[in-house]
């Protein structure tokens, strides 16, 4: 992969597709293992009468009938499993993610209680920015908008570049024990 | 910030080899950069090398330096110092009060596959969680979301309650897949922390949008919760919503932190020089661009395709 980024030709381009191509079929096949895992799960809290077990039926029987359904009448627009996932399973997405709305409101009243400077200070800026960007803050004042807009273009992006900065180099050094076999805590070793 | 680290004194010997080596590297840097003459490259544009890369490959090179020069360097027993990583420290603490409360340690690995680095960080420090949880007899509970992290994981655990000595702790629910979606997971991951209740939660990985919506059912469950992801934009929900949470580079200096074995500390040390190296260059191009000093110069060369 290296190699591919830094070279080019049909040689080097071909040992990378090939090498992607071999990540899709490892990743396939480890897609059984996946499901031997959850069978594992929830056949056990059915045998021992786990007091979930209702759960673990849903769970099996969902999962058969997605399964089935896929491969008896395939996955295109109008079949079966298409419907099931359209009006089941991305409602039930969206509706977790819609929760999100809610958790960040109860997120944001903990850290923007102003219990010492920094906690003030933050919440000041926090009450600048929302009010910079809503209709509202530019009736407040007409600068309202441009301040928010700095804080987020200035500030913030500075803070977020020194974490990337820091992220990538990290990410890098770490890359490079792995390849070298220095880090091997990942599959357990000391 | 990352865990500065510190050399001690090195003997004459030393100092010899690393001038040598360090000459040699600049020799080499010196060659690379002469490729960068219009010329030259112009005239081999057409071969198999990526000639515009060139920077990045200089960087690649004096970046691979460093690390190896300061692993080497801790390998012949150079003390180093690693500053204090309170999120990490505190992973005994929260294994310990799950312990005393009878309560499983909820671990999550990030919701990236194998081929994210951030994974790979995280499950390392499962295996150290791993044998915490195996040596105080605690319930240990990984949902993954993808196949690779679970085989991985279940590896992880596995041996370090073979270390332990106590393998027959280990049952399907201690590593388990849940859902190849984000949002199932979270869902499934969520009802996981109303039931069992877990005292401790440890979130280290990359993390998209289930970030917030795993943590705050762990902030309202009570749960003493530890964080650690390079995503920036999650990092405000775990800052919110947990404990203690690692900030970027700490995810991935968390395994050194660790083990305290001296060759992963010392990778450290070479990362925290690199980083010296960049903040030179930023301020030279800040200083180049607010003066009009060779503004073309520095484009040039830092010019990525």
């Amino acid at each position: 992969m290296i190699l591919a980024f830094f070279g080019r030709g049909s040689f080097v381009d071909s040992i990378a597709e090939e090498a992607l191509l071999w990540q899709t079929i490892v990743a396939g096949f480890a897609l059984l293992l996946g499901v031997v895992s959850i069978v594992r799960v929830h056949w056990g809290r059915l045998r021992t009468r786990h007091r979930d077990w209702f759960y673990s039926v849903t769970l099996l029987v969902c999962m058969a009938v997605m399964s089935v359904s896929g491969v008896v009448f395939g996955i295109g627009s109008g079949t079966l499993f298409d419907n099931l996932f359209m009006n089941i399973q991305a409602p039930m997405m969206s509706t977790m993610f819609s929760i999100l709305a809610f958790f960040i409101a109860s997120a944001a009243y903990r850290a923007f209680r102003a219990r010492s400077a920094q906690s003030a200070i933050l919440l000041l800026t926090a009450i600048l920015v929302m009010l910079g960007r809503i209709p509202m803050g530019q009736l407040i004042y007409q600068h309202l908008p441009d301040w928010a807009n700095w804080i987020m273009i200035v500030p913030s992006v500075a803070v977020q570049r020194g974490i990337l900065i820091g992220a990538a180099l990290g990410a890098a050094s770490m890359s490079l024990r792995v390849i070298l076999g220095i880090e091997r805590t990942y599959l357990g070793g000391s | 910030m990352t865990p500065a680290s510190k050399a001690g004194t090195r003997p004459d010997s030393r100092r010899r080899h690393f001038l040598r080596d360090f000459v040699a590297t600049l020799i080499a840097a010196s060659s690379l950069m002469s490729l960068f003459s219009s010329e030259f490259a112009g005239a081999i544009q057409a071969g198999v090398f990526r000639f515009e890369r060139m920077n990045a490959l200089i960087l690649v090179i004096l970046f691979s330096f460093l690390i190896l020069w300061y692993i080497r360097r801790a390998q012949r027993g150079v003390g180093l110092y690693v500053r204090p990583l309170p999120g990490i420290s505190a992973v005994d603490e929260a294994v310990g009060r799950a312990t005393e409360m009878g309560r499983p340690v909820l671990f999550i690995p990030g919701t990236g596959d194998l081929d994210n680095v951030q994974t790979i960080a995280g499950l390392s420090v499962l295996g150290r969680v791993a044998r915490v949880t195996a040596r105080y007899n605690t319930p240990l509970r990984v949902p993954v979301l993808y196949p690779l992290p679970l085989a991985a994981a279940s590896e992880t655990v596995r041996e370090a309650y073979i270390a332990e000595g106590v393998t027959d702790q280990l049952s399907p629910e201690t590593v388990q897949y849940v859902a190849g979606e984000s949002f199932s997971y979270s869902a499934r991951v969520g009802g996981l922390i109303l039931r069992e209740r877990p005292a401790a939660a440890v979130y280290m990985g990359q993390f998209t949008a289930e970030s917030l919506l795993i943590a705050e059912v762990g902030q309202a469950s009570g749960a003493i919760q530890i964080a650690g992801t390079a995503e920036p934009e999650q990092l405000p929900f775990f800052i919110a919503a947990c404990d203690y949470t690692l900030i970027g580079e700490e995810l991935y200096a968390a395994s050194a932190y660790l083990s305290r074995e001296p060759r992963l500390l010392g990778s450290l040390k070479g990362q925290d020089v690199m980083k010296v190296l960049i903040a030179l260059v930023v301020v030279a191009g800040v200083l180049s661009v607010t003066f009009g000093w060779g503004i073309d110069f520095w484009a040039h060369v830092l010019h990525a395709e």
